[in-house]
C-alpha cells in the first residue's frame, strides 16, 4: 500500500460526500455526506502521518489534529441533529425543497 | 480737546442707539433727542472749523482695527478743511431737516423709528466725511446705504416704498462692487488704503501702477460714486427714493449722501489726475447724466420727482467738473447745491403737507396766495438752481463749472449750457404750475401756511441759498487751495466777465424763462407731451427687460439642471442603480441550500486556484 492508494480512497470518499451534499434533498442524508467528507479529511491526515514519520515513528502532529476534528465533529453532529429534529418538529419535513423561506 | 472730532461720530451713534433701544415708545422725546444730537454736532463742528490750520489735531487717537504684519488699518478721522467744510453742510442741513421733521412727522406712527434712522444716517455720513482711509470709508459707505434703505422704506406698508428701498439698496450694491474692486487694485499696487499714503505714492516720480490697471482702479473707485451719486447708468434708484418722507429726500437724496460720491472723488482727485482716460470718461458720464436727467425732468408731474431729476442733473454737473480736473468747482457746486436743493425739497415737503399729501403739480396751483412763505422761499431756491446772476449762490458755482469746461472740453461745455437752459425751463414750469394760476384741486383750495417748525428752516435755508456762493461765506468752509481757482484770492482774482461761459449761461437763463412762460403761463394741463422724456428715456423699461430676460434665462437653466441633472441623473439615477443592483443580486438569494453550497464550493476552488497559482 502506497500513500497514493490512501489518498485516492480519501479523495473518492470526499467526492462522494460532496456529491451527496450537492444532489440529495434529504437533510439527514446531506448531513451524513458532510460527515463523510470530514472522515475523508481525517483519512488523508492519518495517511500522511504514517508515511511522513521519522525514525519509525509516525508524525504525531497530524494525528493530534485528527482527534481535534473527531471531537469537533461529534459536537457538530450533536448540534446539527438537534437542529434537524427541531426543524422537523416545526415543519414536519426535512426535505430542503420545502425549506426555502430565506429566499430573496 | 485733541480728540474732539471723535465726538462728531459718537454723538449721533449714541442717539441712534438710545432711541432704538430705550425710546421706542416715547416718540416725542426721541425726536427731541435726535434733534439735540445734531445741534451738538453742529456746534462742535463749528468749533473744529475754527481750529483748522492749527496743530490742535496733532496726535489724534486712532482705533487699530486690522494689524497683521506690516499691514495695518486703523479707524481714524482726518479733520482737514475739506472734511469739516463738508461736515458743515451735513450738520447744518441735518439740523434744519431735523427741525423741519418735528413738524412734518408730528403725527407719524413710526416717529421714533424715523428719528433713529436719521441719527444712524448722521453717524454714517460723518464716518464717510471724516474717514482717513478707503476701508473705513467703505464701511460707512455701506452704512449710509443701510440707513438710506431704512428711511426710504419708512412707510414700508406701502408696496411702492418697500420696492423703492430695495431698488436703491441693490443698485447701490452694484456700484459698491466696483468701488471695492478699485480699492483692492489700489491697495495691491501701493500697499496702503490711507488717503495720505496713496497721495504720497501717486506724487512720486514713477506712478505705482500704470496703463490698463490704473484705469481699472480709478474707474472702479468711480463706480462707487456712480452708484452713490446716481450717475448714468445707475441713476434709476434716486427718483424711486422719493418714496421716503420728504425731509429724508432733502437730507439724504439731495444734499448729503448723494453728494458723498462727489466728495469722495474730490478727496482722491490725485487719482483722477493720474489717468487721462478715466478723467475723460468721468467727465462724459457726468455731462451725459446732467443732460439725460434734465430732459427727463421736463416731463415729470410729481413735484418731488422733478426735484429728484434736477438733483441727478446737478450731480452730473459736479461729476463732470471733477472729471475735468476742476474738483474745486465740483466741490463748490456741491456746497451751494446742498443748501438750495435742501431748501427746494423742504419747500416741496411744505407744499405737499399744505395740500394734504398731494404730489401732482397739476392738482396744485395758486399756492402763492395761500402759502406765501413757502412760495417765496421756494422761488429763492429756484433762483439759485437756475443760476440767476449775482444774487444767487448757484450762479457762482455753476459759472465756475462752465468756466472750467469752456477751457478744457468745448463739447461738454455746450452740453452743460444746454442743461442750464433745460434747468431753467423745467424749474419755472414747476413754479408756474404750482404757485401761480388758479387752484386745480380741492387740496390746493384748502391749503394753508405751514407751522413755525417748518417755515423757520425754510427761511434759514433761503438765506443760505443766497449767501453760500459768496467767497466771504463759502471761503470759510472750502479748502484754501480752492480759493485761487474760485477767484476769492485777492492776489489772483478770476474774472468771468465777458467770457463765453457767462454770456452762454445768461442767454440760456433768459431763453429758459421765456420758453417756460410762453408754454406754461395760466395752463391747466401740460401743453406738450413727449413720451420719450416722460418715460425716462425708457431706461427703466430697458433694465426691466434685461433683468427679466436674464432672470428668465437663469431660471430656465436652473430648472433644466434641477430637472435633468439633479432630479433625473442624481436622484432618480442613484435610486435606479440601487434597485437595479438589488434586483440582480436578489437572484443569488434563492433559498436553495444546494445552490449556496455550489457557490461556496466554486468560491473555495477559486481561492485555492488563486492561492496556488
Amino acid at each position: 500500500m502506497t500513500l497514493a492508494n490512501y489518498l485516492i480512497a480519501s479523495g473518492l470518499l470526499f467526492a462522494i460526500g460532496l456529491l451527496g451534499v450537492l444532489v440529495r434533498r434529504n437533510l439527514i442524508i446531506m448531513f451524513m455526506c458532510l460527515e463523510m467528507m470530514l472522515s475523508a479529511g481525517n483519512l488523508t491526515l492519518v495517511a500522511f502521518s504514517r508515511f511522513n514519520g521519522e525514525a519509525g515513528l509516525p508524525n504525531m502532529h497530524a494525528q493530534t489534529l485528527v482527534f481535534f476534528i473527531i471531537t469537533v465533529a461529534a459536537a457538530e453532529v450533536a448540534v446539527g441533529l438537534a437542529i434537524i429534529v427541531a426543524l422537523f418538529r416545526a415543519r414536519q419535513t426535512v426535505h430542503i425543497n420545502d425549506i426555502q423561506v430565506l429566499k430573496g | 480737546m485733541t480728540n474732539l472730532p471723535w465726538l462728531l461720530l459718537i454723538i449721533p451713534l449714541a442717539s441712534a442707539l438710545i432711541i432704538q433701544f430705550a425710546l421706542r415708545q416715547m416718540s416725542g422725546t426721541a425726536a427731541l433727542l435726535g434733534t439735540a444730537s445734531v445741534a451738538a454736532t453742529f456746534i462742535i463742528n463749528l468749533v473744529l472749523l475754527g481750529q483748522v490750520g492749527t496743530d490742535a489735531f496733532e496726535g489724534i487717537k486712532a482705533l487699530h482695527w486690522i494689524d497683521v504684519g506690516d499691514f495695518q488699518v486703523s479707524f481714524s478721522v482726518m479733520p482737514d478743511k475739506l472734511a469739516l467744510g463738508m461736515m458743515f453742510v451735513v450738520t447744518t442741513i441735518g439740523l434744519l431737516v431735523h427741525i423741519f421733521s418735528l413738524g412734518y412727522m408730528k403725527d407719524d406712527e413710526g416717529k421714533s423709528r424715523y428719528f433713529a434712522g436719521l441719527s444712524l444716517f448722521m453717524f454714517s455720513m460723518t464716518g464717510i466725511v471724516l474717514a482717513d482711509n478707503f476701508l473705513m470709508m467703505f464701511v460707512f459707505w455701506e452704512l449710509v446705504g443701510v440707513s438710506s434703505y431704512i428711511l426710504i422704506g419708512h412707510w414700508f406698508e406701502k408696496n411702492s416704498a418697500a420696492d423703492a428701498a430695495k431698488k436703491a439698496f441693490i443698485v447701490n450694491r452694484i456700484g459698491d462692487f466696483g468701488f471695492m474692486a478699485g480699492i483692492l487694485i489700489l491697495f495691491g499696487a501701493t500697499g496702503t488704503v490711507g488717503f495720505v499714503g496713496l497721495e504720497e505714492a501717486f506724487s512720486a516720480e514713477t506712478l505705482p501702477l500704470t496703463g490698463t490697471l490704473l484705469t481699472l482702479g480709478v474707474l472702479g473707485i468711480f463706480c462707487g460714486a456712480v452708484g452713490k451719486s446716481a450717475q448714468l447708468p445707475l441713476h434709476i434708484w434716486l427718483p424711486g427714493a422719493m418714496e421716503g418722507p420728504t425731509p429724508v429726500s432733502a437730507l439724504i437724496h439731495a444734499a448729503t449722501m448723494v453728494a458723498a460720491g462727489v466728495y469722495m472723488l474730490v478727496r482722491v482727485d490725485f487719482l483722477i489726475a493720474a489717468d487721462l482716460f478715466s478723467s475723460t470718461t468721468i467727465s462724459w458720464v457726468g455731462g451725459l447724466t446732467a443732460l439725460a436727467a434734465a430732459l427727463m425732468a421736463t416731463q415729470q408731474n410729481d413735484i418731488k420727482r422733478i426735484l429728484a431729476y434736477s438733483t441727478l442733473s446737478q450731480l452730473g454737473y459736479m461729476v463732470m467738473a471733477v472729471g475735468l480736473l476742476a474738483g474745486y468747482a465740483g466741490m463748490f457746486h456741491l456746497f451751494t447745491h446742498a443748501f438750495f436743493k435742501a431748501l427746494l425739497f423742504l419747500g416741496s415737503g411744505a407744499v405737499i403737507y399744505a395740500c394734504h399729501h398731494e404730489q401732482d403739480i397739476w392738482k396744485m396751483g395758486g399756492l402763492i396766495k395761500k402759502t406765501p412763505i413757502t412760495a417765496i422761499t421756494f422761488m429763492i431756491g429756484t433762483a439759485a438752481l437756475i443760476a440767476v446772476p449775482y444774487v444767487s449762490s448757484g450762479f457762482w458755482s455753476k459759472e465756475s463749472i462752465l468756466f472750467a469746461a469752456e477751457h478744457t472740453n468745448p463739447s461738454l461745455f455746450w452740453i452743460a449750457v444746454f442743461v442750464a437752459f433745460l434747468t431753467t425751463f423745467y424749474m419755472l414750469r414747476l413754479v408756474l404750475v404750482t404757485f401761480f394760476g388758479k387752484p386745480r384741486a380741492h387740496g390746493a383750495e384748502e391749503a394753508h401756511e405751514v407751522g413755525l417748525t417748518m417755515s423757520v428752516p425754510l427761511i434759514i435755508l433761503s438765506v443760505l441759498a443766497v449767501i453760500a456762493g459768496y467767497g466771504f461765506f463759502a471761503g470759510n468752509f472750502l479748502p484754501d487751495s480752492f480759493h485761487a481757482h474760485l477767484g476769492w484770492d485777492a492776489n489772483h482774482p478770476v474774472s468771468h466777465e465777458g467770457s463765453k461761459a457767462l454770456i452762454a449761461s445768461l442767454a440760456s437763463l433768459v431763453l429758459g424763462i421765456v420758453a417756460a412762460i410762453v408754454l406754461y403761463r395760466g395752463k391747466d394741463k401740460d401743453p406738450i407731451s413727449i413720451g420719450f422724456f416722460k418715460n425716462r428715456l425708457y431706461i427703466d423699461d430697458i433694465y426691466e427687460w434685461v433683468v427679466k430676460i436674464g432672470q428668465d434665462l437663469v431660471a430656465f437653466i436652473a430648472a433644466a439642471l434641477d430637472k435633468f441633472l439633479i432630479g433625473g441623473l442624481l436622484v432618480r439615477g442613484g435610486a435606479g442603480l440601487c434597485s437595479g443592483a438589488g434586483y440582480l443580486f436578489r437572484r443569488v438569494q434563492s433559498g436553495n441550500l444546494q445552490y449556496y453550497t455550489i457557490l461556496f464550493g466554486i468560491g473555495v476552488i477559486a481561492l485555492i486556484y488563486i492561492a496556488l497559482s
